[in-house]
């Protein structure tokens, strides 16, 4: 997968250190190193191959081609990326898991109401 | 535009490189009875807990959480071959620290477990780390929790290859060889010892009951209720 287009995605390069709070309401691509909290309820997160990231992430989707330390909370799916490796626990409705990522920790598929009073 | 000179050096090219290219690990299915018996537990209740020691499996991910179940995963063998986790034993000897491994492995909370997938981490796991191992298996399982282990019989050979397993169906695995990555060269992990069955079952005495069944591929599948 590419690096997305400038001004499709806030962008933060791969020499750019962040420690603390991240927050917004657009779509971000971290090809950096970010450590803290990172909080896009309604956005997507996009770890490029070179991002490394220590920090809880609260996202709608979260696609990880790097390198992530922390919990992983998506409202909507998870992507591991073959180059992906991520230890924390994951949480989502979804989850796509490339062969070849490295996962350590625990999944909790989220059910969808309606589904799950279907089954 | 190239000669013709040209295209027939490159297809030689070619046909050489293709013969010296490291040949991709195959994936080969076979039927586990073991797995088989596990099925029926995820088949019967929801939101187990499921903990997988083998190399992070996409497809045993897919088939435990479309049942439910939580999948706790940890590569086992992996983490036990980290560099950073030798000592030198009274002479000197490079060996792997115990209590070390156990501080930053299978660091769960007692009781958790309904289901362990073991695979054959103790075939190929290092002799000093395989019984703490159990027994720490033993204290993150629910009593009455299921666990899966593979052992090599002793018609496998020492050669025999290390296979990661994904779960395909309710009784039927695909197994692929294991290349362990590191920080430097790709390592392929080595049978270390082959167990007999009086070995296996004073491995996991403190389980409440055994179960062996034989494959046909040098396998015995053990499943054990804790």
């Amino acid at each position: 997968m590419d690096a997305p287009k400038t001004g499709e995605f806030a962008h933060i390069g791969k020499s750019v250190v962040v420690k603390g709070e991240l927050s917004g309401s657009e779509d971000l691509y971290v090809d950096g190193h970010v450590e803290g909290t990172i909080e896009l309820r309604n956005n997507s997160l996009i770890v490029g191959p070179n991002g490394t990231i220590k920090a809880t992430v609260n996202a709608k989707s979260v696609v990880i081609q790097g390198k992530v330390d922390g919990a992983i909370s998506a409202s909507e799916r998870v992507e591991l990326r073959k180059s992906a490796v991520v230890n924390g626990d994951v949480s989502s409705h979804r989850i796509a898991i490339e062969d070849g990522a490295s996962f350590q920790g625990k999944i909790d598929i989220q059910r969808e109401p309606g589904k799950a009073a279907a089954s | 535009m190239a000669s013709v000179a040209d295209n027939v050096m490159r297809f030689f090219r070619g046909s050489s490189d293709q013969a010296s290219a490291p040949a991709v690990p195959q994936k080969r299915s076979r039927r586990s009875s073991g797995m088989a018996e596990i099925s029926r537990l995820l088949n019967s209740e929801e939101s187990l807990c499921v903990l997988d020691l083998g190399s992070t499996s996409a497809s045993n991910i897919r088939f435990l959480t479309a049942k439910g179940h939580k999948n706790y995963s940890e590569d086992l063998l992996q983490a036990s071959l980290d560099p950073a986790l030798r000592v030198k034993d009274e002479t000197g000897k490079l060996v792997p620290d115990r209590k070390k491994f156990l501080d930053e492995n299978l660091t769960y909370a007692n009781g958790l477990f309904d289901v362990v997938l073991c695979w054959n981490l103790p075939d190929y796991m290092e002799e000093s780390l395989v019984k703490p191992t159990i027994d720490r298996l033993w204290s993150v399982m629910k009593p009455g929790g299921l666990l899966l282990v593979f052992f090599h019989t002793r018609d496998a050979g020492p050669d025999a290859p290390c296979y990661r397993f994904h779960i395909t169906g309710t009784d039927m695995l695909e197994t692929q060889e294991v290349r362990l990555t590191g920080t430097g060269d790709k390592q392929i992990p080595r049978l270390q010892r082959v167990f007999n069955n009086r070995n296996i079952e004073n491995l996991f005495r403190d389980f409440a009951s055994i179960k062996f069944f034989l494959a046909r591929d040098a396998i015995r599948e053990v499943l054990l209720v804790r």
